[in-house]
């Protein structure tokens, strides 16, 4: 039998707002358990929430970002359910009216093609505690700093048909937020987790099959393993005859497997009611304008410039844009002297290299977009090549003012003088006649064993395509 | 000063402290000795803070010496127990808070003291605000101070009790279906429930939050308006409250009652109504009628609504609100829970009264999957049509009147068997509370030698019309200086 797998994901962005959804306590993490969570946190009796308005602002940026309705009026409700790091027994979140609607996003493929997958909704809510259950005997602990945290939880519609496609579309929603600063995207810390629904159903069939829902994956590799299990043991369900239940899986990264976390019949009746603490929450166009712009260039239509007007391959459009802070610091080293595709190429090429080595974000690289674009400009002019530039970013990477200082102070300027590169290639011919006899008797791969003795006398200053040049000449004369 | 100095009203008070007849220090230790002399006859106040209120009341001689004296300067008063106090502790009635000391004071409580009143002590209550009659206090029940063996009404029962028997001239309250008005009509005294947003529920421990209003109960609407004029405002703690300006309320009580209008709901006056409180309340308004005012037979349509509406939305919310409470960071814990479970259940079960369960099984219900509909969900539309009879009425007139209650206050253990019949005390109250309008009830004559109270209520966030009407009708007459024997 031939199955089709339909996905939908539910992801809960933690907002990077300073103060929590509905106090003023700090949302800064790993700070000392419970010293972040103020009267309103903890649930103390008569205390009341107040709405964050800087999580209004970034919900409804969020919308903006992905052409969704934005809910003008929309309600806070109860979701009343008893757990130790739940302090009030309820959580306030939206339920019937959601700040943000029907949207949709269009997510770039692994195989270069695109799919639209459409966004059923998004809504503030607070997070939870934490419970900690390895630190102390037979006890729990309860640590409320997250309590109250602002989550925005989005939520798609059914429309992915593979991991892979869930991927895609997560790892899109991911690089969306961060982009429009409304995330920091820390999965580790929990800053932005996905919750899987999936089913299968037999290709050609219009109704859903019974799905699971997967909780709390905290990364893409995880993501995509947990769904792929799960379609395996659907699959093996179905095919042996049984049914799928109607339940919530945990996903076990040491097992590589999901398990049954609790069936729909024990669910909880969540007696969802609005909250009459908070009145509805009401945006109007004024806000929603001023919000507009503030939106950045997104990072689809920024993408496209670079390709149309910037000249850039695909790829490296594609990398370039995935986050606002690359394509920032990208934009930041053009020059009129050379061709944008020098920069990117460098970008993707040496940059990246060195931030994968040193393990460090853009934010940490110690190196600015302008010391690199007067680096940049140097080797276009041909006064360092290639490989010194390797040595000047080393430089610069440990501190020094500018490429022209470092090129100063080291030496480093290209030679470019064609007498001065044949006396050194003279020099060389004469120190090593055998195998110049090898090479004119047909061992071309002496050629490399020339370069190389050249550039060593040279300090690697000689200018390759000069050298490489004279070099042939001489050899083949 | 003479013995008699716990007979002043605040206003009074303010007087004689202007004119230096008497000292804050003095009030207040005068007060404090009523306390002590007539409180374990009527356990209306649970906690007092001599040293607090000592130093509070020299700080408030030292600052009128500066000239620095507001209207409510050094006069003593007592708050509910439903407000946060970070002095004493904060029980709202029930041994789960038998042992909670707040961190922080409710905005009412922080305005008060700003507003230079001294509090003495923390007032009884019905545990979490639920009841009428204050005999569902963990701490026991209150006497009537005009019979001990009558109960002085709920959920305010202490305020009005204290008040009554002139332990402090004003005390806080709150009101969630009638739970200022109906102690206050049943001790023979004056009390306010504002518009809903009027006041701060900041720090005000929560009830029925759509539903609950602090405010205040003392002899007279003058020393109302006085003391509610400092505790309303807007609240940014608060965003249920409102930021709408605050007049001065003692600045509007002398304003002519001639050409008023007040509707009398025919349905406030139909079956359910004891015939001798019907005729109390006739007798004020002939009085008003004397003071120029007209008035007129009007409907509320969808009266008989109230209570069902009420007794759905209100346990609703509450099931909610008191979820917090459950043994885990604050409040009673059983002894060695064996599991999570266990904590919950023993926790809460030993914490909480039996009218307090009751409400929280009949909330949990209503709120239920399948049910919701049916019942809160029909409830709030019903509260649309009561806000919908009054808007109508009050096209037509300035204020509606009727009785604050159905009966005058009945007799400890008379109704603690029927929660029903229980209920039908705050037949005429709770449409205030699921409409938000403000509400005052006010001593007009006696039944048996209890008092009865008249219910004014207004428009949204005219208090200073129904305030008005009621001083006039004080000026007018002296049910409002009847006090107790012990008194």
């Amino acid at each position: 039998m031939s199955w089709e797998v339909v996905i939908g994901l539910e992801i809960h962005a933690q907002l990077a707002t300073k103060s929590k959804i509905f106090s003023g306590a700090s949302t800064a993490f790993g700070a000392e358990p419970n010293t972040q969570a103020c009267a309103v946190d903890l649930g103390l009796p008569g205390v009341l929430p107040v709405m964050n308005a800087q999580a209004v602002e970034m919900a409804v940026k969020f919308a903006l970002a992905t052409d969704a309705q934005i809910g003008r009026t929309s309600v806070f409700a109860r979701k009343n359910y008893f757990y130790p790091d739940l302090p009030k027994g309820y959580q306030i979140s939206q339920m019937a009216l959601p700040i943000v609607g029907e949207g949709s996003v269009t997510v770039a493929q692994t195989d270069g093609t695109e799919k639209e997958v459409g966004l059923t909704r998004a809504h503030l809510e607070e997070d939870a505690g934490k419970s900690v259950h390895d630190q102390f005997n037979d006890a729990t602990g309860v640590d409320l700093n997250r309590a109250g945290t602002p989550l925005l939880e989005i939520v798609s519609e059914p429309d992915m048909r593979s991991s892979a496609e869930a991927v895609a579309y997560a790892r899109h929603i991911h690089s969306l937020v961060r982009y429009i600063d409304i995330c920091d995207g820390n999965m580790q810390e929990g800053s932005f987790r996905c919750d899987a629904n999936v089913s299968i159903r037999e290709k050609g069939d219009t109704e859903l099959g019974t799905r699971t829902e997967i909780k709390n994956v905290n990364s893409f590799r995880f993501l995509e393993r947990a769904i792929e299990f799960e379609i395996e043991r659907q699959i093996d369900v179905l095919e042996s005859g049984g049914t799928v239940v109607q339940e919530t899986r945990l996903y076990d990264a040491d097992k590589d497997e999901t398990r049954s976390m609790r069936s729909k019949e024990e669910a909880n009746d969540y007696r969802y009611f609005p909250d009459p603490d908070l009145p509805p929450l009401v945006v109007d166009v004024t806000f929603i304008e001023s919000i507009r712009a503030t939106l950045p260039e997104l990072p689809h239509v920024r993408k496209a410039r670079f390709i149309e007007d910037l000249g850039l391959p695909t790829d490296d459009a594609v990398a370039l844009t995935a986050d606002k802070r690359v394509a920032d610091f990208f934009e930041a080293t053009l020059d009129d002297s050379f061709k944008p595709r020098k920069a990117a190429n460098w970008m993707t090429g040496e940059l990246f290299a060195r931030m994968n080595k040193e393990e460090v974000s853009l934010s940490e690289v110690p190196v600015s977009a302008e010391q690199v674009k007067g680096m940049l400009i140097r080797m276009e002019d041909g006064t360092i090549s290639a490989k010194i530039a390797k040595q000047v970013f080393d430089e610069l990477w440990a501190g020094a003012e500018s490429a022209d200082a470092v090129i100063e102070a080291k030496g480093l300027k290209q030679i470019s003088d064609s007498g001065a590169i044949e006396t050194m290639i003279d020099e060389v011919l004469a120190a090593n006649p055998g195998q110049v006899e090898e090479y004119r008797g047909g061992k071309d791969k002496l050629m490399s064993f020339f370069v190389g003795q050249v550039m060593r006398a040279s300090k690697g200053k000689a200018n390759p395509a000069q050298l490489n040049d004279i070099l042939k000449k001489k050899l083949d004369g | 000063m003479s013995a008699d100095l716990h007979t002043l009203t605040l206003a009074q008070m303010h007087s004689a402290l202007q004119a230096g007849d008497v000292s804050s220090r003095e009030l207040v230790d005068h007060s404090l000795k009523r306390i002590e002399a007539t409180n374990p006859d009527l356990n209306a106040i649970l906690q007092v803070d001599v040293e607090g209120a000592q130093a509070s009341a020299d700080a408030a001689d030292a600052s009128r010496s500066a000239g620095n004296a507001g209207p409510l300067t050094g006069i003593p008063m007592a708050h509910k127990d439903i407000f946060c106090t970070k002095r004493l502790n904060t029980t709202c009635g029930s041994r789960m808070l038998e042992n909670f000391a707040a961190p922080y004071n409710a905005t009412v409580v922080d305005r008060l003291n700003e507003a230079g009143m001294v509090m003495v002590g923390k007032a009884n209550m019905d545990e979490f605000a639920m009841g009428s009659s204050n005999e569902n206090s963990y701490f026991g029940s209150v006497g009537n101070p005009w019979n001990k063996e009558y109960v002085p009404g709920g959920s305010s029962g202490g305020s009005a009790a204290a008040v009554a028997a002139r332990m402090v001239p004003a005390a806080t309250a709150t009101d969630t279906g009638g739970s200022i008005r109906q102690p206050a009509a049943f001790c023979g005294i004056t009390g306010i429930k504002p518009t809903y947003g009027r006041v701060s529920r900041y720090g005000m421990i929560a009830f029925a939050s759509s539903l609950d209003q602090g405010g205040v109960v003392a002899a007279t609407a003058e020393d109302c308006a006085m003391m509610l004029h400092a505790m309303s405002g807007f609240d940014e703690r608060d965003s249920t409250s409102a930021d709408v300006e605050v007049p001065n309320f003692a600045a509007g009580l002398n304003e002519s009652i001639k050409g008023l209008t007040i509707g009398l709901p025919e349905e406030y006056f139909g079956d359910g109504l004891e015939a001798a409180v019907g005729d109390a309340v006739q007798a004020g308004i002939k009085e008003l009628e004397a003071l120029g005012a007209n008035v007129k037979s009007i409907s509320l349509p969808n009266q008989h609504l109230c209570i069902p509406a009420y007794y759905v939305v209100a346990p609703a919310e509450a099931s909610s609100n008191l979820s917090r409470f459950d043994g885990v960071r604050f409040g009673h814990r059983c002894e060695d829970p064996k599991d999570l479970e266990d904590l919950y259940k023993r926790s809460r079960g030993e914490g909480f009264g039996p009218e307090v369960i009751r409400r929280i099984m009949i909330g949990t219900y209503t709120l239920s999957a399948g049910y919701y509909d049916a019942y809160y969900k029909k409830a709030q539309q019903i509260r649309r049509l009561i806000s919908d009879d009054f808007d109508k009425a009050f096209e037509s007139v300035d204020v509606v009147l009727g009785p604050t209650t159905p009966s005058p206050a009945f007799k400890r253990g008379a109704k603690t068997d029927d929660p029903v019949s229980m209920y039908l005390n705050d037949l005429y109250t709770v449409s205030a509370n699921l409409s938000g309008l403000p509400g005052l009830s006010m001593p007009c004559g006696f039944v048996n030698d209890m008092p009865v109270g008249m219910q004014l209520v207004g428009r949204a966030f005219d208090e200073s019309r129904i305030l008005a009407v009621a001083h006039q009708f004080q000026q007018a007459t002296d049910w409002h200086q009847k006090m107790p024997a012990t008194v």
